[in-house]
């Protein structure tokens, strides 16, 4: 069995496609819950759900608070808010400050679920341009869960990944856009395809 | 910082504060919470939440100021406008049928919120028989909220939204410069009652046909959140209606089977 329980995905420019090539690719095996944060305007309501919705065939949430995370389910940070996940597997937004002038902010996502998982987490970084997620990523790989950054050149904005890359340094791990869903799966769930090796 | 031990200096400062000051921090959602008391030791300079409790404990003026950190003060006039537009379309021509109305704002914050909703109350020609409680756990937002006094600079925004909420006028109508900002007008203030109250501690202190409590239970965890909402549920009258923020829902609450979804995608719950 895999001892990953969540995943939890940050992005900014470019990451929506990222998302639309890795999220088709998971195999039905891999059940844990998927969180996502992406910068996005703070108009309502966002369309982001409905389209990963119409690329895989998991169930997609526009999070709301108090939400308690399933399997086999993706939730996506609605604009305006921050989003958290609680250490009873529960999310739970907030209208606090932006976070490097994002709100919702990864590192807020990243930063909590590394709390609420300590080592039975994995984050990914994809595209973006600006910093927002190195901090948190590197909180994760520190309580012992699995940091994962798109191989900048494979990123449409490099900035994002190469950021995270800098903040965590050697133990991240470095996977070009096509191999992360395979990644992903082997991650979670070992047995079936083979973990991985490092 | 070692995690445990954090988890433990958190928990020891939240019970200082409650048998200090009574402010009750103890079950908000610890996971933002974190984060705001994380920002609160730097700005304190302090290398570690027991050095930041002995301030609270023994410094007044630190707990006065801690309070800005814990609680959250940030809003807009008329944030959210689908919000304000369905209340104004769909719960406005029930409020006409009252002599008069009680509506509660809970969780105030600096007041953004109750003087929107005075101004539509105003142009619906309600606000001469409405009294608006605006309660908040923080006296210097309280008092800031008084004032009613914002910068300048957000006032573009505050009237665009005003716009987008169906207003009848000009936001300018309401607001004249001042110190430097803008100063709600005298109209708006005089039916709003700003007081202290705290959804965690008090309790029902009259009947409200209309409560709005807006990003305030997000801030709760589960247990205390139906503590609030059973509060917030006891002050309705029958058919009395409820706002919530636009990613809050009753659903997870034992409380769901009390309302209607009146406007499901405004989150304007109506009391059976």
């Amino acid at each position: 069995m895999s001892h990953i329980e969540a995943i939890v995905i940050g992005g900014s420019a470019g990451a929506l496609d990222a998302l639309l090539a890795i999220l088709p690719e998971l195999p039905d095996q891999l059940s844990c819950p998927i969180v996502i944060v992406l910068h996005l305007p703070p108009a309502q309501p966002s369309l982001v759900p409905a389209i990963l919705s119409r690329a895989c065939a998991r169930a997609v949430h526009e999070a709301v608070d108090k939400a308690p995370l399933r399997d086999r389910s993706i939730y996506v940070a609605a604009p305006n808010y921050h989003l958290l996940i609680e250490r009873n597997r529960s999310l739970s937004l907030s209208i606090d400050e932006p976070v490097q002038y994002s709100r919702p902010a990864i590192d807020v996502l990243f930063e909590s679920a590394a709390d609420a998982y300590g080592p039975s987490v994995a984050g990914l970084v994809l595209s973006g341009a600006n910093h927002d997620g190195a901090e948190g990523l590197c909180q994760i790989s520190q309580a012992g869960g699995v940091a994962i950054v798109q191989a900048p050149a494979t990123a449409s904005s490099p900035m994002m990944p190469e950021a995270a890359l800098r903040h965590v340094g050697p133990s991240a791990h470095v996977v070009p856009l096509g191999d992360l869903g395979a990644f992903l799966a082997r991650l979670v769930c070992p047995e079936t395809f083979g973990g991985l090796s490092w | 910082m070692d995690r445990s031990i954090a988890d433990i200096e958190l928990s020891l400062l939240l019970e200082s504060i409650y048998l200090t000051y009574h402010y009750d921090f103890r079950r908000y959602s610890a996971a933002s919470l974190k984060r705001r008391v994380m920002a609160a030791i730097v700005h304190f300079k302090c290398e570690t939440i027991s050095r930041l409790q002995e301030r609270v404990l023994h410094e007044p003026q630190v707990f006065a100021e801690l309070l800005r950190f814990l609680t959250v003060q940030m809003s807009d006039m008329f944030r959210d406008p689908t919000y304000y537009r369905a209340l104004r379309e769909t719960v406005v021509p029930y409020l006409k049928t009252y002599a008069s109305l009680k509506i509660w704002v809970a969780g105030c914050s600096l007041g953004e919120e109750a003087y929107s909703l005075a101004i539509m109350l105003f142009e619906e020609g309600l606000l001469e028989r409405t009294l608006i409680y605006a309660t908040d756990i923080n006296p210097e937002s309280l008092r800031l909220a008084q004032e009613g006094v914002y910068e300048t600079e957000r006032f573009t925004r505050f009237s665009e939204s005003y716009r987008l909420a169906g207003g009848r006028a000009s936001l300018g109508d309401y607001y004249s410069a001042a110190y430097g900002g803008a100063v709600l007008d005298r109209r708006l203030k005089k039916a709003i009652v700003f007081s202290d109250h705290s959804l965690a501690t008090d309790s029902v202190f009259a009947e409200m046909q209309l409560v709005s409590c807006r990003n305030v239970l997000i801030y709760f965890e589960k247990g205390l959140q139906e503590r609030a909402l059973s509060l917030l549920s006891d002050s309705l009258c029958r058919k009395g209606f409820l706002g919530l923020g636009l990613k809050e829902t009753l659903r997870f609450s034992q409380h769901a089977t009390a309302f209607t979804e009146l406007v499901p995608d405004a989150r304007i719950y109506q009391k059976i």
